[in-house]
């Protein structure tokens, strides 16, 4: 039995520890948020945060959350938006959406790490996450719009 | 409760395109479900008090239901098209609610592709707005005994001037609801200097929803008692299962059965491929099963199939005459004449669409009826597929629409689709199948390789006296008649028989191609070879001649005209010419437009640094695109910078188009820069981002400034016309900084990465 904290909450899991933290959460808590893009931790649309930190969820096993806290999306901020959200919804990053989830874990992740991002070090925290509609320069202009509302 | 209960229940409850929060779709559907009337195929608009069309309903509170009849993979057209009504209207944004459609003919096609959303239902949805606001007008002026005439729409009230009264839409929706719905010509069109919206466009309707995770795409659709499926398809096009072995695979955690689904009868169509699906309790014990399947295959008469050899065999082609599918003048007697000329191969590979959500469908198959959530495209497609393969009537599929996780095309055919349906019915439960990437990336409708032969004699100013192309590509129509082997009008039409200069001489030919894989749309589809066929062979012949290549272009596009296609087949992408005439002098406006913007010819540029430019009309848009890059000594490329221009008629949504080509920069800078699918005896090579990378956020241009044209045309695409030139421009640019000229995508092939 793996025990784990998922947004705060007690969950126990009792299925294979191999499985892929990306399908508890989506098939089994039912929490979408997080994407399956290439299961492969090559595009980063399932990022999560594992103990704090920017994780690819298709390549987390379950087996290595047994005592961890993991926040996705659902669990980002408890009161409105975040303010990497609101910066995304500002600078109208997203076109399909659907990676978007990821980028703005793992900007939240980049963030929390560094207060005021030079465009290297966000190109370096970024480059693992793939939008296929093309938003980078948002995603920059967004994560620097984040970085002063943080500051 | 009865089964229609059940199915709208349902739907609220797990299709509806948000699942929950401020922007709730579909939040009516509860206090109905008691009455038992609503059907699965009804609207909330259906349902309004007030509803003279189908894209409209007013309730008496004032909500104003529109339906988006078009799927929304990305380009806003699920908000720009209510817009457009909602102007009209003259309705307060904040009280507008939009519904997803079902697949269903009354609303018109809905098959989101060829960027044509906007023009094609432009007229309607203005009739849909400017319908109610009579009626609301009218209502109003019985109600106050005066005339209709000295009424008029203010943000969601009708209003009586001299006698200051007022009216609310919601109020008034009743009485209108009991007047005749008015003719068409009795209609008034706002003016466009009173448009509310139209021009200015909005955000995503969805957009918060896109942030909090609670837009729900095909891949989070769930409903009770649904099983998750993996398929292993034949890896060769038109294979067959000859034997298989799924005792290991049934002893995964999790796998409930595996179901064999039938190979399809050439020609594929939007027909399932076959294969053994692995049906199970979670998407990753289906992945799991099925990597324990043992099945033998028979690999049928692609097993032949080699892209390298196929290149070649495209190439030589090529090199011979081929059909004629347009020419002015006599190209082969100047030719004759002998003398100096220029030619070169160009050549675009197979590329796949790599959408961020791969493909998936839930189906459900009960009591004879199959009800469908799918990231569709393609809703209508969907429904006629599905009814084909279970053999029960249209009117017996549902198709439900999620927000698509982008589509480029890929969307529009339906075969996954009818996988989950074809299960469902198998299994007796519903069944949602999940593709891998890998799935994803081999077993697409790729866009077609092509290759190009380009010829042109210059004369003593440096221009062309003749000019020959020859495109030779496998086409489109392959999926739908095995023996197609030319290029149909649909897909020349795109760059190619409009090659928009003014030459005395030009001939262009198209040559046989015999398709292997599908080959199926893709964001720009021919365009994308065309342009770079084209417009880098002008670059070539600029330097050819020691012209600047802008003057040079600007010099091939000539004084501005309308091209004449007598005797040509050219479909203008569906739409009249008299509406949407070619125009070279809207293709010289964006060209000089983005040349001003990009400071062409007054900037310097250092080595292994450079500018290129290409001009291209698609999907009856023109833009015009300038590249710079900047490439180090290891050959690595930067783009810092990309501007472009475009004139796309009226353009209802700003932002949204910005958008639009700000992506199309990057979905060009990946074709350029690592586009690739091969194939060798039949199976695709690639698999996944590994071997078919996308560009990256540091690969991606830096800075892609776009500029619109204010045109009083009637609206053009916006979607996909920013790809093709932006590839040939790019290309022109590594020219530039290099002296490298790339004829052979990707880049790679250069040692450039």
């Amino acid at each position: 039995m793996i025990q784990l904290k998922v947004n705060g909450a007690e969950q126990s899991f009792d299925g294979a520890p191999e499985m892929p933290l990306l399908w508890y959460l989506r098939d089994v808590l039912g929490l979408t948020g997080s994407k399956f893009g290439c299961g492969v931790g090559l595009c980063g649309a399932c990022t999560v945060h594992v103990n704090a930190q920017a994780a690819r969820s298709c390549v987390t096993t379950m087996g290595n959350t047994a005592g961890k806290e993991v926040t996705t999306v659902e669990g980002l901020e408890q009161n409105g938006l975040h303010p990497v959200q609101k910066a995304w919804m500002q600078i109208n990053v997203p076109q399909c959406g659907y990676c978007q989830v990821g980028q703005m874990m793992q900007a939240v992740a980049l963030l929390n790490s560094k207060k005021k991002p030079t465009d290297h070090e966000i190109e370096e925290a970024m480059s693992g996450n793939i939008c296929r509609c093309g938003t980078y320069q948002r995603i920059r202009a967004a994560i620097k719009a984040a970085a002063g509302e943080m500051a | 409760m009865s089964a229609i209960e059940n199915v709208s229940r349902r739907r609220f409850l797990m299709g509806g395109i948000v699942a929950a929060g401020a922007l709730v779709l579909g939040v009516r559907y509860y206090p109905r479900l008691s009455s038992g009337d609503r059907l699965p195929s009804d609207t909330n608009a259906d349902h309004a008090t007030l509803h003279p069309s189908v894209y409209l309903g007013i309730d008496p509170d004032g909500t104003v239901w529109i339906v988006a009849s078009r799927s929304e993979m990305g380009t806003t057209s699920r908000t720009t098209l209510p817009l457009i009504v909602a102007d009209e209207l003259d309705a307060d944004w904040k009280r507008v609610k939009i519904e997803q459609a079902i697949g269903d003919e009354r609303y018109g096609d809905q098959n989101t592709d060829g960027s044509h959303s906007i023009r094609s239902f432009y007229d309607a949805m203005r009739g849909a707005g400017a319908t109610a606001r009579f009626m609301l007008i009218q209502a109003a002026a019985q109600q106050w005994g005066v005339l209709a005439a000295e009424c008029e729409a203010d943000l969601h009230v009708v209003v009586h001037r001299s006698t200051n009264r007022r009216a609310g839409y919601g109020e008034l929706a009743s009485a209108a609801a009991k007047l005749p719905v008015p003719p068409k010509e009795a209609l008034k069109l706002k003016p466009k200097g009173a448009w509310r919206y139209v021009g200015k466009g909005k955000v995503s309707y969805d957009l918060e929803a896109l942030v909090t995770g609670k837009a729900i795409y095909g891949m989070d659709a769930r409903v009770d008692g649904m099983v998750y499926a993996s398929v292993e398809r034949p890896p060769v096009l038109g294979g067959k299962v000859k034997s298989y072995d799924d005792k290991e695979a049934l002893k995964v955690a999790g796998v409930r059965q595996t179901v064999p689904i039938d190979p399809f009868q050439p020609p594929p169509a939007f027909q399932p491929l076959g294969g053994i699906a692995v049906i199970a309790d979670n998407t990753w014990a289906a992945f799991q099963g099925r990597k324990k399947l043992n099945i033998s295959w028979d690999n049928g008469l692609n097993e032949t199939y080699n892209s390298d050899t196929y290149k070649n065999e495209l190439r030589e082609t090529s090199h011979n005459p081929c059909k004629v599918v347009r020419n002015v003048g006599d190209a082969d007697a100047v030719f004759a004449k002998g003398g100096k000329f220029q030619e070169a191969d160009y050549y675009v590979p197979l590329l796949a669409h790599a959408a961020m959500e791969p493909l998936v469908a839930l189906a459900e198959f009960k009591d004879g009826k199959a009800t469908l959530w799918a990231p569709t495209q393609n809703p209508q497609g969907a429904r006629d597929t599905v009814s084909k393969e279970l053999g029960i009537a249209k009117e017996d599929v549902i198709c439900h629409v999620t927000l698509l996780g982008g589509g480029f095309g890929r969307k529009s055919k339906p075969d996954y689709v009818a996988e989950a349906a074809v299960l469902s019915k198998k299994v007796g439960r519903p069944v949602k199948v999940v593709w891998t990437r890998e799935d994803d990336i081999k077993f697409d409708y790729y866009n077609a390789v092509a290759s190009m032969y380009m010829k042109a004699t210059l004369g003593a100013d440096g221009k062309p006296t003749a000019w020959l192309q020859r495109s030779v590509f496998p086409p489109i129509p392959s999926i739908f008649d095995v023996n197609a082997v030319y290029g149909d009008p649909g897909h020349l039409q795109q760059g190619w028989t409009d090659v928009p200069y003014d030459l005395p001489n030009l001939r262009i030919e198209n040559g046989p191609a015999k398709a292997h894989v599908r080959i199926g749309w893709l964001r720009s589809v021919a365009n994308i070879y065309h342009a770079f066929g084209i417009q880098c062979f002008t670059d070539e012949l600029a330097h050819a001649a020691g012209r600047d290549p802008l003057d040079y272009l600007l010099d091939l596009i000539g004084d501005p005209r309308t091209i004449d296609f007598k005797g040509v087949a050219y479909p203008n992408y569906g739409a009249s010419m008299d509406a949407y005439p070619w125009e070279t002098g809207r293709l010289r406006r964006v060209t000089e437009l983005v040349a001003e913007k990009s400071g062409w010819g007054k900037r310097k540029h250092g080595k292994g640094t450079g500018i290129g430019i290409a001009a291209h009309r698609s999907f009856l848009t023109y833009v015009a695109t300038v590249v710079e890059v900047e490439v180090n000594d290891q050959g690595e490329v930067r783009i810092p910078r990309v501007d472009m221009a475009l004139d796309a008629g009226l353009v209802v949504n700003p932002e949204a188009t910005r958008a639009q080509f700000e992506g199309a920069a990057v979905f060009g800078t990946s074709v350029v820069r690592s586009g690739e699918i091969t194939a060798a005896k039949g199976v695709i090579d690639q698999s996944n981002f590994q071997d078919y990378p996308v560009a990256r956020i540091n690969e991606a241009p830096f800075q892609t400034n776009v500029y619109i044209v204010d045109s009083d045309a009637p609206p053009a695409g916006v979607g996909e016309p920013g790809v093709p030139p932006f590839v040939a421009a790019f290309c022109n640019a590594i020219f530039a900084a290099t002296g490298k000229r790339v004829r052979d995508l990707p880049i790679t092939k250069l040692g450039l990465s």
